[in-house]
């Protein structure tokens, strides 16, 4: 194991932020001009407020961070923007595609929401002093995942919407419960995990030079499995069922260190989608557009998938300009599909843009949790990075043919209320661990510090074999 | 837990590097062909939204695509409605272009053919769009009026030939259809109109002068009579014949008779140019059974039939059947028995006959221009399909041809101060159907501008060879006038 040695006086580096910033809102703002003038050939009409609003939010956070988190990773924020802001940009071009104007335009939701978003964000950094307090609430955040994950299985405010039902209906708002169960999730297995590595991570026998674990260790797994299950054969949602398991694995993995726990994660799991697949039609199906989305039955059936894939490949190298595609024509171009959407008007270049700057936001997030002293937050970072990178792989991965499609929302560009609320908590979390892993002298708040064993990089292990 | 989280890191990284090798691949490596499949509705778009070239006769358009404001950006219009509608085809959103040289030229239209490559990879770098070529007719604008004023509510076709060219000067389908509700932009329009095309019973959609297949009747005389001569049966057009009122046909009961019954000669005999000017079946039918079924076979196919051409639309091949018996021959020497053959190709043996025997390989396209009005292709040479007949047999058929006009059955189609040659015929179809009359001609004799092809469909009457004198003649005669400038 290495240790990572601190600058004496480690810079807060919130000035590099404010540039970056400056930067982020430029090319958001430059894409939306740049959409109107190719679509109506005019600057549009309410720049002016939405440049000022944009910025205004946009700083708002900043401002936040140099008061209340100084030392928090300086990048996350701006590329958050950016990917926003282009989300956005998108959404309002498809609005003028569908000639959706005004406050009947999806564009206008989503900046609500975006406010909300950002609203949300800057509670959680005033509330949350130290990420180190949720481990207080392990078990809660357990019981309010798996409630959230399971909501949608509620008669009455469940719905299903194009064959998975992982959304919920209350009044007028549709809501996808399961973006929030991924954070609580999240907190859940770093604070269990952090508790019970030990036991997971030394019992055990060894075989074929593995180190199996103890039957009764299994248990949790099994748990996960079987919650995993439920989604899938019930919400038949195999992107979520994935996400989730996924993120247990791997956070099993990062706290055990065995990778016998990866090995019997995805036997697991290939059992269940072998299950999945011999029992529902809506799976194989999915599997058969996968393999070939082009066959005249497929594209009878669901020209979604080839749709997008047309879409990307009429972009090319440089795409056709914003507002100069034809995006409109995939089905769900402003949710499920907005990465071809962008693709086809911003080309292989614009894809390749925007790919790298979740892998940086995910380099950031992997940065924090090597950064950080403690275990908890340690598991907390790389879990909550893990997922945002495993969720890109999914529905990127999907649209793009290399595993099958399942609907999972692109973080903070999609369309739609829970997925930008939900990441934007995701980045203020880990702009919050980041503040404690880069702050030179830790504080460690009263009542923390009782219950917190030393940190996980003095510990010994001593492997019992 | 650091070196799980870097091992993690390397999952991570494997998952991105995944997803921006599929990104490539898409959008870099595979993007051709996925831009080049048939069901893509953006490729498809993409050519609609580029400017799709004009077709030009006389100068003027007959199928131009105009500037719109909505997605499609080029309104595909067809300024003279029905008048060239078989010609042009039609370029419809709903069902794509089907017929005519929006179907046969579309490389060329589009901008797509290779030949406009050079201009391509200049339009790219220039950054100017991409936009077809124009293509210039060799219609005779005037003998296309002509022709489909003259042809006016009958259904048939007429089809003029420059016989020393091949090129086409008129090329008239009844009933024809209006390609501009085809080409709208409102699909349910464009998807109602193509129903309503693609179920009419009359065929609107078919060009009858290329693609409609027809008994020639009586104008296969003239095939019948250059192979008599060409293998030495007769040698001139004074030549005495049999022409009796009734030929006794080998092998069958039947006899091959006269349509009036009666003999056409003194004695049983005629001469050639006798028989053709009152289109005496005994004689043909006599000189059929005298070559055999092969000799008339092969000096048909040295007009044409049996060719495949593309002008550059598909035309129908023409055909006599293969290994006739002698009554079979005697009566596919009177254009029956499963003796078929487009208008075109009947208007070629005129064309023939006119030029010399030499047939020439029609041809629509006179010339085809880049955007900005470079010439790619420009007039082609005229290219000889066969040689199908001596000089001497060519003026022999003439000289019987033009008493046709002067002193037989094709008398209406005589033009004042111009020798027109000619030849009549009506064609049984169907035993509850009038015949169809036929006419095939060119003028001036001597020295041809133009060689015409008219059948009307139904338009004989039965057991007269008076429907293709009446009937199709006089709309040769009006097509020759509009060429000669009479």
């Amino acid at each position: 194991m290495t240790t990572t040695v601190e600058p004496l006086t480690p810079r807060t580096r919130r000035g590099a932020e404010l540039m970056l910033l400056i930067l982020a809102i430029g090319i958001v703002l430059l894409a939306w001009v740049t959409t109107d003038l190719n679509r109506n050939g005019t600057v549009p009409a309410n720049i002016i407020p939405i440049a000022g609003g944009f910025t205004a939010l946009v700083l708002a956070v900043h401002l936040v961070l140099r008061w209340k988190a100084a030392y928090a990773d300086p990048v996350l924020l701006p590329i958050t923007t950016v990917l926003n802001g282009l989300g956005l940009v998108m959404i309002h071009r498809l609005d003028l595609a569908r000639g959706k104007l005004g406050t009947d335009g999806d564009a206008y939701r989503q900046i609500i929401w975006t406010t909300l978003a950002v609203a949300l964000a800057v509670a959680v950094l005033f509330v949350l002093r130290d990420h180190r307090l949720l481990r207080r609430y392990t078990y809660v955040t357990m019981a309010v995942g798996f409630v959230l994950l399971l909501l949608p299985l509620v008669p009455g405010i469940g719905r299903t919407i194009n064959g998975s039902q992982i959304w919920i209906s209350i009044g007028p708002l549709n809501f996808q419960p399961g973006e929030f169960a991924k954070i609580a999730l999240a907190i859940f297995f770093a604070g269990y995990l952090v508790q019970t590595r030990d036991v997971l991570s030394l019992a055990g026998k060894k075989v074929l030079g593995f180190t199996f674990p103890r039957g009764r260790d299994l248990g949790p797994i099994l748990v996960a499995w079987v919650l995993a299950l439920l989604v899938l054969v019930f919400q038949k949602d195999l992107g979520s069922a994935l996400l989730f398991f996924g993120l247990f694995v791997a956070m099993l993995y990062v706290a055990t260190e065995r990778v016998s726990w990866i090995a019997i994660g995805l036997l697991l799991f290939a059992a269940a989608v072998a299950f999945a697949l011999s029992a529902f039609t809506h799976f194989q199906k999915r599997v058969d557009l996968w393999l070939d989305p082009f066959s005249p039955d497929n594209l009878e059936r669901s020209n979604q998938l080839a749709n997008g894939l047309w879409g990307m490949a009429s972009g090319g190298l440089t795409g056709t300009g914003l507002g100069a595609g034809r995006p409109y024509l995939t089905s769900f171009a402003e949710s499920d599909f907005i990465f071809p959407s962008l693709g086809e008007e911003l080309g292989l270049f614009g894809s390749v843009a925007i790919i790298v700057l979740y892998l940086i936001f995910c380099e950031r997030g992997i940065r924090t949790a090597l950064g950080v002293r403690d275990g908890f937050g340690k598991l907390l970072a790389i879990g909550l990075s893990f997922s945002v990178a495993f969720q890109l792989f999914i529905v990127i991965g999907g649209v793009t043919r290399v595993i099958p499609l399942t609907g999972l929302t692109t973080p903070f560009m999609s369309l739609g209320g829970s997925s930008l609320l939900a990441n934007w908590v995701i980045m203020a979390l880990l702009l919050r661990i980041s503040d404690q892993a880069r702050r030179p002298m830790p504080e460690i708040p009263v009542g923390v510090a009782a219950d917190e064993p030393a940190p996980a990089e003095v510990t010994q292990v001593v492997r019992l074999t | 837990m650091n070196t799980p989280i870097r091992r993690l890191s390397v999952v991570i990284a494997a998952l991105f590097t995944a997803l921006l090798v599929a990104a490539t691949m898409v959008q870099f490596t595979q993007a051709k062909t996925l831009n080049g499949m048939a069901s893509n509705k953006r490729t498809l778009l993409d050519s609609y939204s580029r400017e799709r070239g004009s077709i030009i006769v006389g100068g003027q358009a007959v199928a131009k695509s105009v500037p719109v404001q909505d997605q499609y950006r080029f309104l595909r219009t067809y300024p003279q409605d029905e008048l060239y509608a078989q010609m042009t085809g039609f370029y419809s959103y709903a069902v794509g272009a089907p017929y005519g040289l929006e179907h046969a030229s579309d490389d060329l239209l589009s901008g797509d053919a290779d030949t406009l490559f050079v201009r391509r990879v200049t339009d790219l770098i220039t950054g100017r769009k991409t936009s077809g070529a124009t293509i210039e007719l060799t219609i005779d604008p005037k003998a296309q009026a002509a022709a489909d004023k003259a042809l006016g509510d009958n259904k048939g076709a007429v089809v003029a030939l420059d016989p020393k060219t091949g090129a086409i000067l008129a090329m008239v389908s009844h009933p024809s259809y209006d390609p501009n509700p085809l080409s709208s932009h409102d699909l349910t329009k464009a998807s109602k109109a193509w129903q309503t095309l693609s179920n009419d019973k009359d065929k609107s959609y078919l060009n009858r002068t290329i693609n409609g297949v027809y008994p020639p009747g009586s104008t296969f005389k003239v095939i019948t009579a250059a192979a008599a001569l060409e293998n030495g049966v007769v040698s001139d057009e004074n030549s005495s014949v049999p022409g009796p009122a009734e030929l006794d046909l080998p092998l069958t009961s039947t006899n091959l008779p006269n349509e009036d019954g009666r003999p056409c000669g003194p004695g049983d005999k005629t001469t050639l140019i006798h028989a053709l000017e009152i289109s005496c079946n005994t004689t043909f039918g006599s000189l059929g059974l005298e070559l055999g079924g092969e000799k008339i076979r092969a000096q048909a196919a040295k007009f044409g039939f049996g060719d495949a051409l593309q002008i550059p639309m598909r035309v129908s091949v023409s055909s006599v059947p293969a290994d006739l018996n002698a009554p079979q021959a005697a009566q596919a020497a009177i254009g029956q028995y499963d003796v078929r053959t487009t208008p075109l190709q009947m208007a070629m043996v005129a064309a023939g006959i006119a030029n010399q025997g030499r047939v020439m390989t029609p041809y629509l396209i006179d010339s085809v221009r880049s955007a900005n009005l470079d010439i790619i292709e420009s007039t082609p040479d005229p290219v000889e399909l066969s040689q199908a007949t001596s000089e001497q047999t060519a003026s022999t058929l003439t000289k019987m041809m033009v008493s046709v006009v002067d002193h037989g059955s094709g008398a209406r189609a005589q033009i004042d101060g111009v020798e027109v040659a000619g030849k009549t015929g009506t064609a049984q179809h169907d035993p509850g159907k009038p015949p169809h009359a036929w006419f095939i001609s060119f003028a001036p004799a001597t020295d041809a501008k133009i060689a015409v092809a008219v059948v009307v469909e139904d338009g004989g009457v039965t057991g007269s060879e008076i429907g293709g004198g009446r009937v199709a003649a006089p709309i040769a005669r009006q097509v020759m006038e509009a060429v000669l400038g009479r």
